[in-house]
């Protein structure tokens, strides 16, 4: 497609620019500076600050809104506009407070800009300025200011929430001289649907947005999110040794500069008075502050009296790549363990672990800049605005551009205010509905029939196993209509490229790896991989959780997705041969050779259904661990079981940046670096590799993990833990797993690189499985079967509690110490059903108990229609209500071993007040 | 069809409702009935007759006797005496203020004589909650031709009609439509302004009171032409009778096929819906009218495009005002050579005008384009009351311009009141005497202006505010030379960079006051002196009146 240019002059020089670009965009394109307010490049023109005027063949035009023409002569600055625009922005500035030297926004003031280039006459000024009233400051919201006496009303704010966001939680209210910016019914930004994202704070010309206690920084650094896997690029300010600001990098790809209201303002963690700072060791029962040495003396001998299949090890997906391998080579060289395990166990295990023998890999196949080229988003078991604010943003503007979208979801998701179709299932009961799918594809010849045969394997299997199932048993299982599914299947089977969204819905389940093998199935089947915007978008939790399984802190491999022995046991996984040698070889020692524990079975080691029989009753037999960065016992399902495991071991040791419930049964707490402290990279969802970059000390005595992990390698007089940085480990990392052999620190600082990277020339692999499937060549269909939940709702229990993330926090240890997001987000509830509640007697705001088979608490009602009947929803982040004492550990996935925590049936009662 | 030998003709206008026109009918019908009249002689609701000054009003047919500000009590006197006894009742009759004689009939009134009745042709005449008396008087006819002709001749006939836009710009209809006629696309709309912000202005109202089925029939006959099949009044929410009459008429016009689908069996299909206003002047301005419309907050949009290319729901569409849509059934019916032969060469056919003010005859007149000022305000309106003396006059509502008297012979038609430095714009009228002070009037323009700015673009939103503090200062006796310059300059920028006609507009009254009476400002600020005598600060600054006659009107 060829650009029409169109030729004009602008004060006499001769400029080119595209045909439909306006006045004002070809003037500053060409380095002409032209007075304006309330153009953002980011939105579209809305002429109403009426500042950029120009003088066009004696017309005064406003050039944010009128297009160039050929041969169009343009004056910036003449008699006629200089007049009308000095008088024009007179009125504005009279109406501005002039505190300049005291605002926030003073270096990047617009308005500012604007006056010292148009001239502003102090007298007439102080006439204008006569009359003018004083506008009380909005400070209600804990993260933004809204100062009305600096507002120039140019709606940046309400177009960037509208256009950007697509949340438009904002907009004028009132006429005239009254007119100002409010949320709905002019009440308090954090009552509408306003989701505290701060983008309007980050446009506004003017010092009329700011965030609350806003410090300028003496420094800034370019670093990744440490919250969610999308890996947005966040820059953080540092002062005085502080973090006191982020900020969204505009040049980043995958986020543009959006930041969620995690990103944007939940750094404050970082500088919080209860950060550990000295090790602590137990002394009479109790955790008091020691030295380094005293610790690590106690570790080093401890260590070396438990290994082999005594020891337990857990890595942590906040911590980087660099960290994260050497935790796994730590365990199985050092602790002589594959018992090296970690939270990705209780999520997208079933994702990663189930799909190597599908297609090879279960990564997002496309780049997060891709989801806008998806002509169809299935969205299923997953919140993404909420738990992956940028990527739910991404198909949020992917859906106005006409993206279609199926939302498969027990829960009314926010996404569901756009155009759509829902299905709302029964939670479970995923594999049903997606086998109906599935038949429909198949019985009306929706398939790809060339890519099923050029680049997969086993399909008659599969489709054997579709053969016994009907339409009517899909309706019967999952409450969506048959004529519902049959459509859905059309429309996805027939909107190409589509891509599906999946999080913790789909794999929390103890049978999750159906529920992947299905998704990936639909993919398959209608040739929907190894093309632009094509594929599976599996959302990782957290911000480096796919390098953590891409490193090797699992059982089933070493770092690389390259296998351990002993995993010839499971289905599908005995055509990968052993890396055993191979890394015997690379590190130097002799490796274990059993299969080790994942994160349930370690704690539960009765938990039903992975592995050979015998595998599925065994004896408590871990008598140490040692516990990077998981608070497990929160994290883990039946979390009192977890408790009695930590404190039946011989030895604990946690290493953490707060003083977790998990860190308080331990012997030994090491104080370790948060992200923002130290150097390294994250692999973010999309499998883009990215530097992570030290911005402050750590506090006290704290290091960061990779120092702390060699030190104890050390001290155990081990081999290969001596390394200069961060960067070092990740040549050994290159050295030995071939996704990321073309990966150095120093290529990071330069590319944007996704695995695989096969050599140091490689330019990476923004869409995976074009080609052919990575490691297997051709994917492989399997056959399916619906299992039903294994522990279904009855007279006791008679609703279904399904659990998640909401959009002000992340677990329990973080978010849960940045004030704002508790302001806004304070305390536990269970949302229920407004019918259910109506029931059951409970209203909005009552305190309820919730019951399971193993636990029950008191905690608050909020009745909404957002979840279907007999569904309701509670949330992990609130420890003193910790929801994973009410779920189940029984039954594990057979592939991912993750635990069923998402069917979990519960009683919800109303507490009677005693008066 | 029953023949009855007397009509009694009951204005139902707001404003003769306001003056109790209910009592009136309900004992009309009353002593009818009582004395066994019920199949001789008719009570008609009808809608505005015009001389609202003097409601409730009644008209008795055949002779067409007009009866002033008649009372329940005057019933059986008008029954007994002019009914039964064929005499006239002297003392309910009108007056005219020029001539000492009770007038005897409408086509004697000078109010009448002078006036030209194309679009108010059934006003005051019909009952308008009757579709029969609409088809009876010719209704509908012109869609029926319309249809017939085809939409390139009517296209053809409304361009050559030299219509002009009734709303205020006066923009030629006929090119409007043909724009919306030639706009690709298979959505179009028509849309009837009737969102009538204007202070002053009731012509859309009363039009619409008295004969809503012409509005309709110039609708359908526009979706015709252009190639919409559906239409939308916007109405001010205020105008509860307006909107009653409309939907009323709506349903009928459906019940009876002459809306809806395949309409006479043509094919063309059109229907109507009606939405209301919330009361915001700015959505009398077409595109903030189709942001409001759409559920949107009313704020103007920034032409180009128009709504021709880009409208109401982002289609094409084409937007008139009541009173445009009101000509065509009668150019349609009676030809573009007709209607060309009433008013002036560029501005053809009759304008409605509001009458407001100190004027003896308020109400609704219908005169042709280029009648003076002083033949309207004279002749027709009957002149200043009280014998006071005429001090100036405001054309086209609160956005128009004032003239003093020296400019009283301007013939009233687009651009020649545009020549003089007003606008003719809705066709309101506003007549003041010389106890005014045109300080204090401007003051009042202005806070007009600050309570309807929309707020959406700075020059109005801020200008009008220090507009209406200036001349704030002026009235209370605080006002400087170096606050008129800051005035004059102002006004430049309100009219060269607000967003929208209101803001462009707000200098165009403000500015005419100042033209045509700067001595009185002057005195304001030099000599702290007004010379009305009707600016009394509250403390300090104005210096009593000399000799003003102290009336305070606002």
């Amino acid at each position: 497609m060829s650009v029409t240019m169109v030729s004009l002059t602008i004060d006499g020089s001769p400029v080119q620019v595209p045909e439909k670009t306006t006045i004002l965009e070809a003037a500053l394109a060409h380095g002409m500076y032209v007075p304006h307010l309330c153009h953002h490049p980011d939105l579209k023109p809305a002429g109403i600050c009426r500042v950029c005027m120009v003088e066009v063949e004696g017309q005064l035009l406003v050039s944010c809104r009128a297009a160039v023409a050929p041969g169009m002569q343009v004056k910036t600055s003449s008699p006629a506009v200089d007049k009308v625009r000095r008088a024009a922005v007179e009125l504005l500035v009279a109406d501005h407070d002039a505190d300049c030297l005291a605002c926030g926004k003073a270096d990047s003031c617009k308005l500012l800009a604007v006056s010292r280039y148009v001239g502003i006459e102090p007298d007439r000024y102080e006439t204008l300025r006569a009359h003018r009233l004083r506008k009380e400051v909005d400070e209600t919201h804990p993260f933004i200011r809204r100062d009305y006496n600096k507002c120039v009303l140019c709606g940046i704010c309400v177009r960037t929430c509208d256009e950007v966001q697509g949340v438009a939680a904002i907009d004028f209210a009132f006429r005239g001289y009254a007119t100002r910016v409010a949320a709905i019914g002019d009440r308090p930004l954090q009552e509408s649907v306003c989701e505290s994202c701060g983008e309007c704070v980050v446009r506004c010309p003017t010092g009329a947005l700011l965030p609350i206690g806003f410090e300028k920084p003496a420094r800034e650094v370019a670093t990744v999110c440490p919250y969610c896997g999308t890996g947005c690029g966040l820059v953080l300010g540092t002062r005085g040794g502080k973090v006191v600001s982020a900020r969204g990098e505009r040049g980043h790809s995958t986020s543009q500069g959006r930041l969620c209201v995690k990103g944007r303002f939940g750094w404050d963690f970082v500088n919080h008075p209860d950060r550990l700072t000295t090790p602590l060791v137990r002394k009479d029962g109790e955790l008091v502050e020691s030295t380094w040495d005293e610790a690590l003396e106690l570790i080093t001998e401890r260590f070396a009296r438990y290994r082999g299949r005594q020891a337990g090890v857990f890595g942590s997906p906040k911590t980087t790549n660099e960290e994260i391998y050497l935790a796994s080579k730590f365990a199985r060289v050092v602790m002589g363990t594959n018992n090296i395990a970690q939270v990705a166990h209780l999520c997208h295990a079933n994702t990663v672990r189930g799909l190597i023998p599908v297609t090879g890999s279960g990564a997002m196949t496309v780049p997060v800049w891709q989801i806008k080229d998806a002509a169809c988003h299935l969205v299923i078991g997953c919140n993404p605005t909420e738990a992956h604010p940028i990527v739910g943003l991404e198909i949020r503007q992917a859906v106005r551009r006409g993206t279609k979208l199926i939302i498969a979801n027990p829960c009314e998701i926010d996404l569901c205010r756009l155009p759509h179709i829902r299905l709302p299932l029964r939670p479970g009961t995923d594999v049903a509905l997606l086998m109906g799918m599935a038949k429909v594809i198949l019985e009306e010849g929706l398939l790809d029939r060339e890519f099923i045969a050029q680049r997969t394997t086993n399909f008659e299997a599969y489709a054997e196993s579709l053969r016994g199932f009907t339409l009517e048993q899909a309706e019967a299982i999952t409450g969506v209509s048959a004529e519902l599914i049959r459509e859905t299947a059309r429309l996805y089977a027939t909107t190409k490229p589509g891509l599906i969204f999946w999080s913790m819905g789909i794999t929390q389940h103890s049978h999750g790896h159906d529920n992947v093998w299905a998704l990936a199935h639909l993919a398959l089947m209608t040739g929907n991989y190894g093309k632009p915007g094509a594929g599976i978008a599996p959302l990782r939790g957290h911000n480096n959780v796919q390098g953590a399984t891409d490193l090797g802190i699992t059982p089933p491999w070493y770092p690389g997705y390259q296998f351990c022995p002993g995993y010839e046991l499971f289905p599908r996984l005995d055509k990968f041969k052993s890396s055993k040698e191979k890394f015997e070889k690379g590190w130097g020692y002799e490796l274990p050779d059993f299969p080790g524990l994942s994160t349930v079975k370690q704690f539960h080691p009765k938990a039903k259904g992975w592995g050979p029989g015998e595998m599925w009753d065994l004896e408590n037999q871990i008598k140490l661990w040692y516990i990077i960065g998981a608070d497990l016992a929160n994290a883990v399902a039946d979390s009192k079981g977890v408790k009695r495991a930590l404190q039946g071991a011989e030895f604990v040791v946690v290493q953490d940046i707060f003083l977790t419930d998990t860190a308080r049964e331990a012997d030994v707490v090491l104080p370790a670096a948060c992200f923002a402290e130290k150097d390294g990279t994250f692999t973010a969802t999309d499998r883009r590799v990215q530097l992570v970059r030290k911005a402050v000390e750590p506090p006290g005595q704290a290091r960061p993990d990779w120092q702390i992990i060699c030190e104890i390698g050390r001290r155990l007089g081990y081999r290969g833990f001596d390394f200069s940085s961060p960067a070092a480990v990740m040549d050994e990392i290159a050295s030995l797993v071939p996704a990321y052999a073309g990966i150095n620190h120093a290529r990071l600082e330069q590319e944007e690189l996704r695995w695989p990277v096969a050599s140091p020339d490689h330019p990476g692999t923004p869409v995976l499985h074009m080609g052919e499937f990575i490691r297997v060549g051709k994917a492989e269909f399997w056959p399916l079967a619906y299992t039903p939940s294994p522990e279904l709702p009855d007279a006791d229990y008679p609703l279904v509690m399904t659990t998640g993330r909401n959009l002000h926090h992340f677990h329990h240890v973080i978010t849960r110490r940045v004030a704002g997001l508790n302001d806004l987000c304070p305390e536990d509830y269970v949302e229920l059903h407004a019918q259910d509640a109506a029931e059951l007697g409970i209203g909005d705001g009552d305190q309820v108990t919730v019951s399971s088979r193993r636990a029950s608490m008191v905690t608050r009602a909020r009745v909404s229609e957002r979840t279907m009947r007999g569904v309701v929803f509670k949330p992990i982040h609130f420890c003193e209500k910790p929801t994973n004492a009410l779920t189940s550990a029984e039954h594990i996935d057979a592939v991912g071993t993750t635990p069923n925590t998402k069917v979990c049936p519960v009683r919800v009662e109303k507490v009677q007040s005693s008066a | 069809m029953h023949l009855y030998r007397a009509h009694v003709l009951v204005c139902a206008g707001t404003n003769c409702s306001l003056k109790g026109h209910r009592a009136v009918r309900d004992a009309l019908t009353r002593e009818i009935v009582g004395r066994g009249l019920g199949d001789e002689i008719k009570v008609v609701e009808t809608g505005c007759f015009g001389l609202c000054e003097q409601g409730p009003t009644i008209v008795v047919y055949p002779e067409g006797v007009l009866y002033c500000r008649v009372k329940a009590e005057d019933v059986p006197d008008l029954v007994g005496i002019h009914l039964l006894k064929g005499r006239r009742v002297d003392r309910l009759m009108y007056r005219e203020p020029t001539r000492p004689v009770a007038v005897q009939t409408v086509p004697e009134l000078d109010y009448f004589r002078k006036q030209v009745r194309v679009v108010l042709d059934n006003c005051g005449v019909i009952d308008p909650d009757s579709l029969e008396e609409y088809i009876g008087h010719g209704g509908y006819t012109a869609l029926a031709r319309a249809l017939e002709d085809g939409p390139a001749r009517v296209l053809a006939e409304v361009k050559a009609s030299g219509l002009r836009g009734r709303g205020g710009a006066g923009f030629p209809a006929g090119l409007k439509w043909e724009f919306g006629a030639k706009a690709p696309g298979p959505i179009k709309y028509v849309v009837c302004n009737a969102d009538e912000g204007e202070p002053g202005t009731f012509k859309d109202r009363l039009i619409l009171e008295g004969d809503p089925h012409r509005i309709l029939e110039g609708m359908a006959i526009c979706g015709f032409a252009t190639g919409a099949r559906q239409g939308y009044v916007y109405i001010r929410g205020e105008y509860g009778l307006s909107i009653s009459r409309l939907e009323h008429s709506i349903r009928n016009a459906r019940e009876l096929g002459l809306l809806g689908e395949n309409i006479f069996n043509s094919g063309f299909s059109f229907d109507v819906e009606v939405r209301f206003g919330a009361g915001a002047y700015v959505c009398g301005e077409e595109t903030a009218l189709f942001e409001s419309l759409e559920g949107k907050r009313g704020e103007p949009r920034i032409k180009p495009p128009y709504p021709t290319e880009v409208g109401l729901f982002g289609r094409p569409t084409v937007i008139n005002n009541v009173e445009t849509l009101a000509n065509i059934p009668a150019i349609v019916n009676r030809g573009a050579a007709w209607y060309r032969s009433i008013g002036t060469d560029t501005c053809p056919g009759t304008k409605v005008f509001t009458l407001t003010g100190d004027i003896v005859n308020e109400g609704l007149i219908e005169v042709p384009m280029g009648m003076t000022l002083r033949e309207v305000i004279y002749d027709i309106g009957g002149g200043i009351p009280g014998g006071r003396r005429f001090k100036m006059a405001q054309t086209g509502g609160t956005s128009g311009g004032c003239l003093p008297e020296s400019l009283l012979d301007v013939p009233m038609d687009y651009d020649k009141l545009a020549a003089a430095g007003s606008a003719l714009g809705s066709g309101a009228l506003l007549v003041m005497d010389d106890t005014h002070c045109i300080v204090d009037v401007a003051r009042v323009f202005a806070r007009f202006f600050l309570h309807e700015s929309c707020g959406q673009c700075a020059p109005c939103r801020e200008g009008t505010l220090q507009l209406h503090h200036i001349l704030d200062r002026f009235t209370a006796g605080r006002g400087s030379r170096e606050d008129l310059a800051l005035l004059g300059r102002l006004a430049k920028t309100m009219a060269g960079a607000s967003l929208c006609p209101l803001g462009q507009s707000v200098p165009l009254s403000i500015m005419t006051t100042l033209k045509h009476f700067e001595p009185e400002y002057l005195a304001h600020i030099d000599d702290r002196a007004c010379p009305a005598g009707t600016c009394r600060p509250p403390a300090g600054g104005m210096k009593p009146a000399a000799a003003g006659n102290g009336r305070r009107g606002y």
